[in-house]
């Protein structure tokens, strides 16, 4: 070593490298780091592995080791003709299954809903890889063409195709058409609320303002009433409309709001040399608003905006309460048939459609993941 | 090699480069033009000449109303009386001549406010595509060849983040070039640098103003204004003060917070 005590001191070889010591790298290093760093830490540590082993102990007996698998009725789910404590009775959501995916629409029809599903698998899943080309053609196809199409093929009515009414449909596709639509119509409108509200123009921003706290003010459920059961009341006589079409209006309203919120929350945080430095290139306001603020805002509030089609994707649920039937519905509805009343139907079937929910959701959240990290492109400004 | 300019002996005796002047084209004409924000009056009775080809630096304390000044040539501020007339456009209310103004002046600011989402290149071409509707490949190429100029076209597919201050205001200034503008704002283009990019820029401002290119500059890198200005304004509490080539201006300058201004620039 060079003799530091000299003031004046150049260093003539650069320090070498060394290993870090194996106590902090490694499995170990890890677990001593993050799990046992300290006694506090290791008694919570502990208390949560506990905790972790007596959720999902009885959870994976229920659905797994203690599940039943074969049967054609009850008696198949009963413990007395088991021998042993029975769990998931896993043949009765085998014999509804048809019923959770499809409601109530007619058998030999069906087919037109699993096109639609189809379709919609297709249209998705490349449009959701940044990486398969065509982009415009396939968002000018899920954004128009699918919508009508879809609607043709479940509703009936052209091309010889038996209507079939909207009060016959249930389960998930109930579930995925509110969900879908409002998602789809939720955001677009979110966005004009948003720009709305911080517009210059004083009765824009009124009325964005009005309609945001209103829906806002209101609880989902009302908004729902509204539309079922007083909206016929002020219609004139004679005309009516579609009860899931009345649904689907209030749910995409009311979420529309939030979403405003959301994005105009996204759009506080560009810095006004955003808009000076678009406005100085001589963009026009739409197109400073398409090419460089919302891009900016939108990826700011992803979390945002997926945890409201999240949100939003769970309360399609409240659409029992007037008197639709939605996968969750559904699955009550089943509860009430003595072929395969047993302890633990009930059970089953909720875990059956918590599982559905979950899977949706859990898909969403990752894929709002996965788009921050790929839109991130460095430091702001 | 990394020295700035920012002292004055840096440039102090550099030869000042002849540079054409038109004496009838008219770039920028401002006249009696008073602003407010609320109740404050920030700019009052301003009137400019600005003839095309003319370099002008604009320097004065923070508040005094410089860069709302320039920032009003080009309606990032709006004024409340008087006329501004650039490029032969009066500003007024109507969008059109807004719009037609912005496309002619090019403006650089002290923050670079490139668009974080977009490439270097896209930072480039996003204006001559969306304002001139130009073709894409077009706008490529003119954004290359200045990128080029400001010496960074290896950089064009990286994203601002990840370039240093003074690349990104570089880029900032061929952002601004590929609209090719008749004017140029600079709006402190240099305070936000670190010393050690200050040069770089300038370096750029200067070729600019060699090629004849108009040019208001809102700085206090006075080893610049005197290699390229023509003009040397000085402002403060909204008003001009003085205004001098720089040769009198900084040797011998008239009003009392001229001299106090500078002195307090130039010795530190």
């Amino acid at each position: 070593m060079t003799d530091m005590t000299d003031l004046s001191y150049v260093r003539t070889t650069d320090a070498q490298a060394k290993p870090a010591p194996v106590s902090t790298s490694g499995i170990v290093g890890w677990m001593r780091r993050n799990l046992f760093s300290s006694i506090p830490n290791t008694i919570l540590t502990l208390i949560g592995v506990w905790l972790a082993y007596s959720i999902f102990a009885p959870i994976i007996n229920f659905a797994f080791i203690n599940a039943v698998w074969t049967g054609d009725n009850r008696d198949a789910c009963l413990a007395q003709n088991v021998g042993r404590e029975v769990g998931a009775c896993w043949p009765y959501v085998e014999a509804y299954f048809p019923q959770f995916i499809y409601g109530r629409y007619p058998v030999e029809e069906r087919y037109r809903v699993d096109i639609v599903y189809l379709l919609f698998a297709l249209l998705i899943v490349p449009m959701l890889i940044p990486t398969v080309p065509g982009k415009r053609i396939n968002a000018l196809l899920l954004l128009v063409a699918f919508p009508i199409i879809s609607f043709i093929l479940l509703v009936g009515g052209y091309f010889g195709l038996p209507v079939v009414e909207t009060s016959q449909w249930g389960g998930l596709l109930v579930t995925l058409v509110i969900a879908i639509t409002g998602i789809t119509v939720s955001l677009p409108i979110g966005i004009l609320l948003a720009l709305g509200r911080r517009s210059d123009m004083p009765i824009v921003r009124l009325l964005s303002v009005i309609f945001i706290e209103f829906w806002r003010g209101v609880p989902l459920i009302t908004v729902l009433f509204m539309a079922s059961v007083m909206l016929p009341l002020f219609l004139p006589e004679g005309v009516t409309f579609d009860k899931l079409m009345r649904v689907l209006i209030g749910v995409t309203l009311f979420s529309s709001a939030y979403m405003a919120e959301v994005v105009r929350g996204g759009l506080q945080a560009i810095p006004s040399g955003q808009y000076e430095g678009a406005q100085a290139l001589g963009l026009r306001f739409w197109q400073m608003m398409r090419l460089i603020i919302l891009p900016q805002a939108l990826k700011l509030v992803i979390p945002g905006i997926v945890g409201t089609f999240i949100g939003l994707f769970k309360d399609t649920t409240l659409v029992l309460i007037v008197g639709m039937f939605d996968l969750l519905g559904q699955v009550q509805s089943s509860f009430t048939d003595p072929t395969w009343s047993s302890p633990s139907q009930s059970h089953t079937g909720y875990l059956f459609a918590a599982v559905i929910f979950w899977i949706f959701c859990f898909g969403m959240s990752r894929y709002s993941l996965f788009m921050e990290k790929k839109l991130h492109t460095g430091h702001k400004r | 090699m990394t020295e700035t300019t920012t002292a004055t002996e840096a440039t102090a005796g550099a030869p000042r480069k002849k540079m054409e002047i038109s004496s009838t084209d008219v770039a920028i004409e401002i006249t009696k033009m008073n602003k407010w924000y609320g109740d404050f009056h920030v700019l009052k009775d301003i009137d400019l000449r600005v003839m095309r080809g003319e370099r002008i630096v604009i320097c004065g304390p923070s508040g005094s109303g410089k860069s709302t000044m320039i920032r009003c040539i080009n309606r990032l501020e709006e004024h409340q009386q008087g006329s501004i007339v650039v490029d032969g456009i009066e500003l007024t209310d109507d969008l059109k001549k807004i719009d037609e103004i912005r496309r002619e002046v090019g403006m650089v600011f002290q923050h670079f406010n490139l668009f974080p989402h977009l490439t270097i290149l896209e930072n480039c071409t996003l204006a001559p595509i969306w304002v001139r509707k130009m073709p894409r490949k077009e706008a490529e190429d003119i954004a290359m060849h200045y990128l080029e100029r400001v010496k960074i076209p290896e950089q064009a597919k990286k994203y601002p983040g990840q370039l240093s201050g003074g690349q990104q205001q570089r880029v900032a200034i061929a952002r601004s070039l590929c609209m090719n503008p008749k004017i140029m704002l600079f709006d402190e283009p240099t305070s936000a640098l670190d010393p050690e990019m200050i040069k770089e820029v300038l370096d750029v401002m200067v070729g600019l103003a060699e090629e004849g290119m108009t040019m208001l500059c809102v700085t206090h890198e006075m080893g610049f204004a005197r290699q390229v200005a023509n003009r040397v304004i000085f402002m403060d509490q909204g008003q001009i003060v003085e205004q001098n080539e720089p040769e009198p201006f900084f040797s011998n300058p008239q009003h009392e917070r001229t001299k106090l201004f500078l002195s307090q620039i130039l010795h530190h």
